[in-house]
């Protein structure tokens, strides 16, 4: 599909970016930056965290000026000052946070911004109208008086989408489209975006998913440091070399591992049930069991209870059931269930949400890496008092040993970058020698070289006869890195699959929902 | 109870609820935007102020009613400056705008007019007047709907009208215009307004600016229609039971018609019972005049159900990163 680019039926491209530079302070977010994206492709950009591309499309919708370059919008040189001229330019953004107004319906919803009067009626019922339209032309049906808080994140991409098209936009640009999105729903998502580009429109994919590139895009641009490195045809390279691209340096991107030598049940889980404030069953009679030396992965698309799961192990809700650690009960529900005893009982967490779970964003790195083994007498000078010298040489002992960078344990928290910040959450997990690790979202917004490094670790710590229980949306990650994997959906556990003899087709329909057959 | 003692009451009761509805509908034309507005309380006793003022000097009732206005809508205007454009706390905005105005009205007061911080009685057309419907005097011996209609629908004050119709006005506004659509997109996702190219900061001014306008209505009731000038603390916490009402209407206009009624029912209860005899014990009359505040306090204690207020109240909008 790369060999149409290039013949389309106009010879200027869609968007032609002339060393655009951008620099926030002291850095330079953006240097120097051509791209030419053709009209009626699909172009992809990766590039790691902090490697410039959102900030390079904020540029091209209005959000940014550039210090300098030009921007040429189908051959024509165009000032973006705010978001009205970019869509007028034609230039439609779906972000990867959806800017939609949650209590309004999708008409509201798609209308606001671009009503055609100061009376709503006539433009809801025009937009009815386009939306229908829209619909049949592209698969895109959404329910138009459905309320976005009623729908789920498939939906609210498919409206950010349907309000792009909705302002005339023929450059649609995505950012990171995917990652809410189970399996079938992106690949419901690249068919409409063949079918758009088939009907004339250019598309610019954002994702760190070499995967997607590889399927989706006709040409694929790589960024790295503010700088852009390369772009080529999709066709002519491969994911090893965009990674290398990326990253600058050679990239594992199959997680390496041994064959696991589980020993005794360290976790058992028995019947557990977990029902919310609004009484809405989160977790229904799920029954698992973790062995020494292994990693259990839980697949399946994000809210089918897994963080729940999470939460009761580490303590922090309450459940029904049995959770036995080398055989003893833990308390679900009575006052000895908290994080601290958690840990006590031999269970380390690094939690889904490292941002508000697993580190206080202001604080010191040097004091994030003590929380939940504050009261451990050997890091106070005196009882109730903090040996604060000590846990500072400690602490930069440890990002050493995890390659945080910068090493220095008085930054605060939110200094350091996402993959970086996951270091630190897993540096204090994982040296307290856990029997258990439960660790969710290992590498959610981490970088392509620290993944590596973080899935190594993972498994050294299996390697070491530890029981690890791993929670990721990504598919990829479930596949590479556990020994046997166990699918949610609605709560419950659909099945049990050994990793060796399942693939992403399988787990895919388990993860909605159908039955797996017996393991 | 008998009958013309009740229509007296509900008479009174519309009387009282009348400056607090037209502070809940300011608040909920600002807090639907996300500007939360504690200083509802300020701006009214500020419009109070302006227009006794004014229309003491002048003796028109019509200059004092401009003058109240513009006097409330500077002091929005500052919340606005403080919340929108510097991104300040509103909360603490909103407490020196009350602040403020609570200080600057006496001393003003008495500066201008030395008599220990009112204003002059408002006489004659410095006043508004009660407005007789047509046919009020004629319907009169109809029973029952009779005096219902020259009682307690006739006779009011034009401002009484005025804040009746907003009622359905600011409905219609805030749910079948363009500007409605966008106020209420304000306050629960202002990036998804942002990114429609739709300036955050002009629609919260706008909205900040009609919650102004209706304080400053609010404040020139107060002193020129309820009451004859102004007097110290003259409207006695009125925005923050208007806040509560707000509350209680879940920021909703026809709902906060209801909620302001209810407060305004105790009010004239209160004053109208300043000594009741409850089982053989004579209840004070401190406790009667505190009802309506006891019902804010419940109110907002959170007994009427869980109250969902506008997902970006509160938070000053910055573009990303």
């Amino acid at each position: 599909m790369a060999a149409d680019a290039g013949t389309g039926t106009s010879s200027a491209p869609a968007i032609e970016l002339r060393c655009i530079s951008k620099a926030f302070g002291p850095v330079r977010a953006n240097r120097d930056i051509s791209l030419v994206v053709r009209r009626g492709t699909i172009h992809g950009i990766v590039g790691e965290n902090g490697a410039g591309k959102s900030t390079l499309m904020s540029i091209l919708y209005g959000f940014y000026k550039a210090d300098a370059g030009e921007i040429l919008i189908g051959g024509r040189p165009v000032q973006i000052g705010d978001s009205q001229d970019a869509i007028r330019a034609g230039i439609g953004m779906v972000f990867q946070h959806f800017k939609l107004v949650e209590p309004f319906t999708v008409l509201e919803n798609v209308i606001l911004g671009t009503e055609d009067g100061a009376l709503l009626k006539p433009s809801l019922a025009k937009a009815r109208g386009t939306l229908r339209q829209l619909a049949a032309d592209y698969e895109l049906e959404v329910d138009p008086d459905a309320r976005i808080e009623d729908l789920g994140v498939g939906m609210r991409q498919r409206v950010e989408i349907l309000k792009a098209l909705y302002r005339q936009a023929d450059i649609l640009i995505l950012d990171e489209p995917t990652g809410v999105l189970t399996p079938a729903e992106a690949d419901h998502l690249f068919r409409i975006l063949e079918n758009l580009k088939s009907q004339g429109k250019t598309i610019i994919l954002i994702t760190h998913k070499l995967r997607e590139i590889m399927a989706a895009t006709d040409t694929v641009s790589v960024m790295r440091r503010g700088e852009m490195t390369a772009t080529l045809r999709t066709a002519d390279t491969s994911p090893a070399e965009l990674a290398e691209l990326m990253v600058g340096r050679k990239v594992l991107l199959r997680i390496d591992k041994s064959p696991a030598r589980p020993g005794r049940r360290v976790l058992e889980i028995e019947k557990l049930c977990v029902t919310d404030a609004q009484g809405i069953a989160r977790l229904s009679d799920v029954s698992l069991s973790v062995r020494a030396g292994e990693i259990l992965g839980i697949a399946g698309v994000a809210g089918n209870g897994q963080s729940h799961l999470l939460e009761v192990l580490g303590g922090m809700r309450p459940a029904t059931g049995h959770v036995r650690i080398d055989g003893k009960e833990l308390d679900l529900s009575g006052p000895g269930c908290d994080g601290r005893s958690r840990r006590a009982a031999g269970i380390a967490h690094v939690p889904e949400d490292r941002q508000r779970e697993g580190l206080i964003m202001p604080f010191h790195a040097w004091e994030d890496s003590v929380f939940g083994y504050h009261s451990d007498p050997a890091l106070q000078s005196a009882p109730g008092l903090m040996d604060n010298a000590r846990i500072r040489s400690r602490a930069g002992d440890q990002m050493a040993r995890f390659d945080v960078r910068p090493p220095n344990p008085d930054l605060a928290a939110q200094s350091f970058s996402g993959g970086n910040q996951q270091k630190l959450v897993l540096a204090r997990e994982i040296e307290r020698n856990p029997d258990l690790l439960l660790v969710g979202q290992p590498t959610r917004g981490v970088d392509i070289g620290a993944i590596e490094f973080i899935h190594r670790r993972i498994l050294e710590l299996r390697d070491a006869g530890k029981a690890v229980l791993l929670v990721s949306v990504e598919l990829d990650e479930i596949l590479g890195l556990s020994d046997r994997i166990a699918v949610m959906c609605g709560g419950r556990i659909m099945g049990e699959r050994l990793a060796s003899d399942t693939d992403e087709t399988e787990l895919g329909l388990m993860m909605a929902g159908m039955k797996g057959k017996a393991a | 109870m008998d009958f013309p003692t009740l229509l007296q009451v509900l008479d009174s009761t519309v009387r009282l609820a009348t400056p607090l509805l037209l502070a809940c509908l300011a608040g909920l034309f600002s807090e639907r935007s996300g500007i939360y507005d504690i200083g509802l309380e300020g701006k009214m006793l500020a419009a109070a102020f302006c227009s006794a003022a004014t229309a003491a000097v002048t003796g028109s009732v019509w200059l004092g009613l401009l003058a109240g206005i513009g006097g409330s809508m500077a002091l929005a205007g500052l919340h606005g400056l403080s919340a929108i454009t510097f991104r300040g706390n509103q909360l603490i905005s909103g407490v020196a705008i009350n602040f403020l105005a609570a200080g600057l009205t006496v001393v003003l007061a008495q500066d201008w007019f030395h008599q220990g911080g009112r204003t002059p009685s408002l006489l004659g057309g410095a006043r508004f007047e009660a407005i007789a419907l047509p046919f009020a005097e004629t319907l009169r011996p109809v029973p029952v709907l009779g005096p219902v209609y020259a009682e307690l629908i006739s006779g009011h004050t034009l401002l009484v009208y005025v804040a009746a119709l907003l009622v359905p006005a600011s409905w219609w506004v805030l749910y079948r215009t363009r500007f409605g659509l966008r106020l209420r997109a304000v306050g629960e996702n202002p990036e998804a307004v942002d990114t429609a190219g739709v300036s955050v900061q002009a629609t919260r001014y706008a909205a900040v600016a009609i919650c102004g306008l209706l304080c400053g209505l609010a404040g020139a009731y107060l002193a020129t229609a309820l009451q004859a000038g102004f007097s110290r603390d003259m409207t006695a916490g009125r925005g923050y039971i208007a806040l509560a009402a707000l509350i209680f209407a879940k920021w909703r206009p026809w709902q906060a018609l209801g909620a302001t009624l209810l407060f305004g029912l105790l009010q004239a209860v209160a004053l109208r019972y300043q000594n009741i005899e409850l089982g053989g014990v004579g209840l004070p009359v401190q406790v009667m005049d505190a009802l309506p505040y006891i019902l804010t306090v419940v109110i907002l204690a959170g007994f009427v159900g869980r109250a969902i207020p506008p997902r970006a109240g509160g938070e000053p909008y910055v573009k990303e990163r």
